[in-house]
C-alpha cells in the first residue's frame, strides 16, 4: 500500500540535516515527494501543479520550529492548504419555503439512488417529511431499487414507470408534495455522461422544473483524473451547488474531491460510508485532508501536539526552563498532558522517525512507568515538588511509602529530575547570550532534544 | 523534552487573498486540453514531459508512466530516431506491447460447461456488461444461462432478469438475501440438467476489495463453483470503470487475491475517461483486458483492440 508522506519526506529529509531555514533545495526535494503523494490520491495533475506552487511559496525560508522535525512542518503546512481548499463543510441548503428539492447528479453507478434514500432518512430523523422521486427511466430496474430502498427506510416513492419524461414526473411530485405536505423532494436523477447532449439538456429541463434548493454532484471516491472534467461538465449545465463523495468507505483516497472543490468552489456536503442506510457522514475537511495525504494519525498527533499547549503556556514555559525554575510541577503537568495523547508507544509511531524508538520500545512497559512516576510525584507535597532540594532521606521513605513504590524508586527519579534541570538550565544560559525571544526560539533546535526525557525515562527505569 | 511534542502553535504565514486569485487563475485558465503531442517536429526534453503528462492524465499512474517513457526514450536514442512522429509510434508500440494479452480468453474453449464469474467494485458495470456478454456469446451459438449473485443490493436481481430478457437468455435467481454460493450451486445444477446450457455466467453483489467478508464469500463461491465442474470458473473477469483511478490497481490485486482474475472488462469507456489504470495493473499483475463497454445498451461491448485503445488514450 501507499507509503504515508510523512514516512517519505522524513527520508527526505534525513540527509539534509537541516537547520535554521528550509532552503530551496530542501524544499525541491520535498516537494517531489508532496507531488507523488497527491498524484497517488488522484487529485488532478494541474490542480497539484498550482497546489505545491503554492506550498513552496510557503515553505522556502520557513523557519524550523523546534517542536516539529522539518518533514512534520512540511506536512503539516501541506495539511493546512489541503484543508484550506478543501473548505469548511457545508449543511444541506433548507432554507425557503417547502416543499424545498434536493437533486441528485452524476456519472452511472456513482452511488446516486443509495445516496437519496440516505439523505431522505437523514431529513426524516430531522423532523422533515421527505418524498424521494424516481426521476431515473433509464437503468433497468432502477425504479424498483428506490421502491426497495424506500420500502427498506419506510419513506414514499413518487414513480410513474419508465414512459413518462423525467421532468414532467418531476412537476407531478411537487404538486403532489404540495397536497400532501411533504416538506422536502428528494430526485433521483438517472445516471450521465456529461459529455452526454442529450442527457445534460434533460437534466437542464429537471432542474428548470424543480428550482432545487441545492444540486448534489455525487462522485465516487475511486475516480481519478477525469473527476475534473466530469465536475466542469455538470457544473456548467446545472449549475452544482454541492459535492458528495461516496464509497468512502474504500481505500481509495478520494483526491477527486480536491480537484473539483478547486475547480469548482463547490462546498462538500456528505460523505457516503457503506452501503446500507445509515452509511452518511458529515465532510470534514481535515480528515479528508488526512486521507489524501495517507496519513491521519500524524496529521492528528500533530494538531494534538499543537493543541496540548498554548502559546502562552509555552512560553511560560520557556522561561521557566531557561531559569532553570523547571520543578516537579511543572514535570507532572508535562507527563499528564503527554499521557492524553495516549500510550507512549502509540505516540512514537505516529511521530515520523520515531518508528524505530517506538519498536525498541514496545513490550516494554512506558506507560505503567509514566503512570508510577505520576504516583510519585502525587505522594510528594507541594512544596517538595516546588523545591525538590528539600528531598531528603526520611521524606523520600515516606513518599515511596505512599506511592507503592521503592526508595529506591524515588531516588532514581529524583537523579534522573536533577540530570534534567541541569540540562535545561545549560540550554538555557546558551539562549541567553543569543538575547532575543525570536533568536531564542530558533536556537532551541540545538538544545538536548526530545530524546533527553525518554534516555532519562528509559535509563531511569523505575522497578 | 517533552516540548518536543508539545510543539507551539505556528505563526500563520499563509496569504488568503493570494491563494483566492490563484485559484481563479485555475478555475479560468489552467484546464485548457494538451495539444497533439507530437506535431513539433523534433524529438525534445519537452516532449517527454508532455507525454508524461498526457499518461498521467489518462490514469496510467506514476510508475508505469515513468517506466513507458523511458523505454520508449531508450529505444529512441538507441535507434537513433529524430522525428516526434516516429518517437510517437515507438510509444504506441510499446503501449501496444504492453497491453496483448499471452493466453487466448476461455470463453469459447469447447467444454460441457462453461462457468464465468463477474466480479468488481459497486457500481462498475458487472450486471449491465454481463446482459451484453449473454447477448454475444447467445449470437455465437451458446447456449447462455446468467446466474443472480447478488443478492444483496436492492433491485440487483430485477435488473439482472430484465437485461436477461433483452438478451433472450434464462436467469437462474433466489430471494433477495440469499446466498450467493447456493445461487451459483442451483444455477450450476440447471445449467448441467433442465436448461442443457453450455456458458453459465455469474453475477456478484460489488464489493470494495477492502472489505474482508465480502472477499471471503467470493472464495466461497469459486469453490462452490470448482466443485461442481472442473477447473471453474473458467475465466474470472474484473469489471473496472474506466474513470477510475490509482484504485484500480488495489482493486485488481485484492480481487485477484481473493478470487484469480483472469481478465479486465473495462466499462464506460464512452466516457471522457481514458482507462490508462489497465496499462498499470497489465504491467504489474499480467492480468489482460478483454472487453471494453461503450455504453449502456446491449450491443455496446467490443474485443479490447489494444491499438484503438492506445490511439484513443493518446487522443488520436
Ligand atoms: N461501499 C459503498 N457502496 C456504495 C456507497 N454508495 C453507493 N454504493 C453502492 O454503489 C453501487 C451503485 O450505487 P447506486 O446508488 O445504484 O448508484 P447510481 O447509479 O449513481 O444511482 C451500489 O452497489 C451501491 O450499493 C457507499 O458509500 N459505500
Ligand atoms: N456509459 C456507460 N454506462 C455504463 C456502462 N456499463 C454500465 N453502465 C452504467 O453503469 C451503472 C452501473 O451499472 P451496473 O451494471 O448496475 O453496475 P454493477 O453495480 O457493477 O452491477 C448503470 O447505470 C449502467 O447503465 C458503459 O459501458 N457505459
Ligand atoms: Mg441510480
Ligand atoms: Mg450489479
Amino acid at each position: 500500500m501507499f507509503e504515508s508522506l510523512s514516512d517519505k519526506l522524513q527520508g527526505v529529509f534525513e540527509n539534509l540535516a537541516t537547520r535554521g531555514r528550509l532552503s530551496e533545495r530542501d524544499v525541491n526535494a520535498a516537494l517531489r515527494e508532496v507531488r507523488l503523494a497527491l498524484l497517488e490520491a488522484d487529485v488532478n495533475y494541474k490542480v497539484v501543479r498550482e497546489f505545491v506552487g503554492r506550498i513552496k511559496e510557503r515553505a522556502i525560508g520557513l523557519e524550523v520550529m523546534e517542536s516539529l522535525t522539518p518533514a512534520q512542518q512540511v506536512v503539516k503546512i501541506v495539511n493546512e492548504e489541503l484543508v484550506k481548499l478543501l473548505g469548511d463543510p457545508a449543511p444541506l441548503n433548507l432554507s425557503g419555503p417547502p416543499p424545498l428539492v434536493l437533486m441528485l447528479v452524476g456519472l452511472q453507478g456513482a452511488g446516486k439512488t443509495t445516496m437519496a434514500a440516505k439523505l431522505a432518512l437523514r431529513l426524516r430523523k430531522q423532523g422533515q417529511r421527505p418524498l424521494l422521486v424516481a426521476a431515473d427511466i433509464y437503468r433497468p430496474a432502477a425504479i424498483a431499487q428506490l421502491e426497495t430502498l424506500g420500502r427498506q427506510i419506510d419513506i414514499p416513492v413518487h414513480n410513474e414507470g419508465t414512459e413518462v419524461a423525467p421532468s414532467s414526473i418531476v412537476k407531478n411530485a411537487m404538486r403532489i408534495a404540495r397536497e400532501k405536505a411533504y416538506t422536502v423532494l428528494i430526485l433521483d436523477t438517472a445516471g450521465r455522461l456529461q459529455i452526454d447532449e442529450a442527457m445534460m439538456q434533460e437534466l437542464e429541463q429537471i432542474r428548470l422544473v424543480a428550482r432545487p434548493a441545492d444540486v448534489l454532484l455525487v462522485v465516487d471516491a475511486m475516480t481519478g483524473q477525469e473527476a475534473v472534467s466530469v465536475a466542469q461538465g455538470f457544473h456548467e449545465r446545472v449549475p452544482v451547488t454541492g459535492l458528495v463523495m461516496t464509497k468512502i468507505d474504500g481505500d481509495a483516497r478520494g483526491g477527486a474531491a480536491l480537484s473539483i472543490r478547486q475547480v469548482t468552489g463547490v462546498p462538500i456536503k456528505f460523505l457516503g460510508t457503506s452501503e446500507k442506510m445509515d452509511g452518511l457522514e458529515p465532510f470534514h475537511s481535515d480528515r479528508l485532508a488526512g486521507r489524501i495525504l495517507g496519513m491521519g494519525d500524524v496529521l492528528t498527533l500533530i494538531e494534538k501536539a499543537s493543541d496540548g499547549i498554548s502559546e502562552e503556556d509555552a512560553l511560560a514555559m520557556e522561561e521557566r526552563l531557561a531559569g532553570g525554575q523547571f520543578d516537579f510541577e511543572d514535570f507532572r503537568d508535562q507527563l499528564q498532558k503527554l499521557q492524553r495523547l495516549g500510550s507512549i508507544q502509540d505516540i512514537l509511531k505516529m511521530v515520523p522517525g520515531m518508528g524505530q524508538m517506538a519498536r525498541q520500545l514496545d513490550g516494554q512497559d512506558l506507560n505503567s512507568d509514566l503512570k508510577q512516576i505520576e504516583a510519585i510525584i502525587n505522594s510528594m507535597t507541594t512544596q517538595e515538588r516546588r523545591l525538590p532540594s528539600v528531598l531528603n532521606a526520611s521524606r523520600r521513605r515516606r513518599i515511596a511509602g505512599g506511592s507503592g513504590t521503592t526508595v529506591e524508586d524515588v531516588n532514581q527519579l529524583v537523579k534522573r529530575f536533577r540530570d534534567m534541570q541541569k540540562m535545561m538550565k545549560q540550554a538555557g544560559m546558551l539562549g541567553d547570550q543569543r538575547g532575543t525571544k525570536k533568536k531564542r526560539r530558533r536556537r532551541r533546535q540545538r538544545e538536548p532534544d526530545s530524546e533527553g526525557i525518554l534516555a532519562s525515562l528509559r535509563q531511569g527505569r523505575l522497578s | 523534552m517533552l516540548r518536543r511534542l508539545f510543539g507551539r502553535q505556528q505563526e500563520k504565514t499563509a496569504d488568503d487573498v493570494r491563494i483566492e486569485e490563484s485559484l481563479q487563475k485555475t478555475r479560468s485558465g489552467i484546464f485548457s486540453q494538451i495539444g497533439s503531442l507530437f506535431q513539433e517536429n523534433e524529438v525534445s526534453d519537452a516532449l517527454w514531459e508532455e507525454l508524461e503528462e498526457a499518461l498521467i492524465v489518462a490514469d496510467v499512474g506514476m510508475d508505469t508512466t515513468v517506466e513507458l517513457v523511458e523505454s520508449t526514450r531508450a529505444r529512441v536514442q538507441q535507434e537513433g530516431i529524430r522525428r516526434s512522429e516516429d518517437a510517437y509510434l515507438v510509444l504506441k508500440q510499446e503501449m501496444v506491447k504492453l497491453l496483448e494479452a499471452e493466453e487466448p480468453l476461455q470463453i469459447e474453449e469447447p467444454r460441457i460447461l462453461t462457468v464465468v464469474l463477474v466480479v468488481g467494485v459497486n457500481g462498475s458495470g458487472k450486471t449491465t456488461t454481463i446482459g451484453k456478454l449473454a447477448l454475444r456469446y447467445k449470437e455465437k451459438g451458446k447456449r447462455v444461462v446468467l446466474a443472480a449473485g447478488d443478492t444483496f443490493r436492492a433491485a440487483a436481481i430485477d435488473q439482472l432478469q430484465i437485461w436477461g430478457e433483452r438478451a433472450g437468455v434464462d436467469v437462474i435467481a433466489q430471494a433477495p438475501g440469499s446466498d450467493p454460493a447456493a445461487v451459483l450451486f442451483d444455477a450450476i445444477r440447471a445449467s448441467q440438467e433442465s436448461r442443457n446450457a453450455d456458458l453459465l455466467i455469474t453475477d456478484t453483489a460489488g464489493r470494495l476489495q477492502n472489505k474482508f467478508n465480502l472477499m471471503q464469500e467470493l472464495e466461497k463461491i469459486r469453490r462452490v463453483a470448482a466443485k461442481q465442474v472442473h477447473r471453474a470458473p473458467h475465466e474470472t473477469l474484473l469489471v473496472l470503470d474506466a474513470s477510475t483511478g490509482q484504485n484500480a490497481i488495489l482493486q485488481a490485486k485484492g480481487f485477484e487475491e481473493a478470487s484469480g482474475v483472469t481478465g479486465i472488462i473495462l466499462t464506460k469507456l464512452d466516457s471522457s475517461a481514458k482507462g490508462g489504470a489497465v496499462l498499470n495493473i497489465k504491467k504489474q499483475l499480467g492480468i489482460p483486458v478483454r472487453f471494453v463497454g461503450t455504453g449502456e445498451k446491449l450491443e455496446d461491448l467490443a474485443e479490447f483492440e489494444p491499438v484503438t485503445f492506445v490511439e484513443g488514450l493518446l487522443g488520436e
